[in-house]
């Protein structure tokens, strides 16, 4: 094994969380290299140093104030749940539901209204399309012929 | 977990009383800051608390929790990296001030051997800034590794990388704690 390769071995190795074939490996390695086993050594030393660091325990007021937080979170409920304190509610807005659909289903279909003053225009329609002096109307101007005109301005 | 997702308030409580301790100490290391990281073990609980429901047991609960708190504590420093408190000249001498311990110093009531006390507190600050100086991602790997235990496996998922990245990012970070410690780790007995 070359010494790149135990890069990613020796805190494994330090730990103790090698497989046994990887283990025999490494041990083999390391009577070689004396490179490598001064850094698992200082490895050790590392780990060693890192247990030195004191433990703090969380302040008296922690669980209180994490209960707290909780108690003031605000209740979720599905919408099912909308109906589950009030049957009477939902009993109510059901029937209110089921009125409005069965009432509903006594109207006539309708047909597009059309107003009462709309009726004699649609029935002099050919008299007004043929009407001469409305042939003698200005053509509507058209919105590119408009900006031609106020370009050439 | 699975108790507290069927509504077992008391369940949640245990949940707390079991986790506070590590949980308090991991952000502790991670922000450096006794308040702040009892604030963020709250949030993660409280996070917990809203995401009982939806919990899925396909990974361990400790994977999930310190994944959580890792998020929290990498957002909040990444907020709180322009906006450091400057700390008082006149705020009274505390025994050690990054420890988050507020009480003042009574070194020697409570250690006969002044000089040595004063040694093994210089070497934890040596080792607390040395950790300190490691990037965010490196800390955390150290700190769920050494300090929490947790398998590589686990720890690669917390940090939403590969297993064999992790390896990596772990020598990297012992390989630089080897070298910030030097003169500690000459004195370690071999």
């Amino acid at each position: 094994m070359s010494c790149n390769r135990m890069e990613n071995r020796i805190l494994p190795y330090v730990d103790g969380r090698l497989k046994e074939s990887e283990r025999r490996e490494v041990e083999t390695h390391l009577e070689s290299c004396a490179a490598c086993r001064l850094r698992v050594n200082e490895f050790r030393a590392v780990t060693g140093l890192l247990d030195e660091l004191p433990v703090i325990e969380p302040s008296a007021a922690f669980d209180m104030r994490v209960h707290a937080r909780v108690a003031a979170e605000p209740v979720k409920r599905s919408w099912l749940g909308w109906f589950a304190p009030s049957p009477r509610v939902a009993f109510a807005a059901s029937l209110l539901v089921a009125a409005t659909i069965w009432l509903g289903s006594f109207s006539a279909p309708t047909q597009p209204a059309i107003a009462q003053e709309d009726i004699p225009v649609l029935e002099n329609y050919d008299v007004l399309s043929n009407f001469e002096p409305l042939t003698e109307l200005p053509q509507p101007v058209q919105a590119d012929e408009a900006d031609q005109q106020n370009q050439q301005m | 977990m699975l108790d507290v997702k069927a509504g077992d308030e008391q369940s949640f409580a245990l949940l707390l009383q079991r986790y506070r301790t590590p949980l308090v100490n991991f952000l502790y290391r991670m922000v450096r800051g006794r308040e702040q990281a009892e604030d963020l073990a709250q949030e993660v609980f409280l996070r917990v608390y809203r995401a009982r429901k939806d919990y899925v047991p396909s990974a361990k609960f400790t994977t999930w929790l310190f994944r959580i708190a890792t998020n929290l504590a990498l957002n909040s420093m990444r907020d709180n990296r322009y906006q450091r408190m400057e700390i008082s000249i006149d705020a009274p001498v505390t025994t050690d001030a990054e420890d988050g311990d507020e009480r003042t110093l009574d070194v020697a009531e409570k250690h006969p051997n002044i000089e040595q006390h004063l040694i093994e507190e210089a070497q934890r600050k040596m080792i607390r800034h040395a950790i300190d100086k490691l990037p965010e991602k490196q800390r955390a790997a150290v700190l769920l590794h050494k300090y929490q235990e947790l398998d590589y496996n686990e720890i690669a998922k917390i940090l939403d990388c590969s297993e064999s990245a992790l390896k990596s990012l772990l020598f990297r970070a012992y390989e630089t704690l080897r070298v910030e410690l030097a003169p500690l780790v000459a004195q370690q007995p071999r």
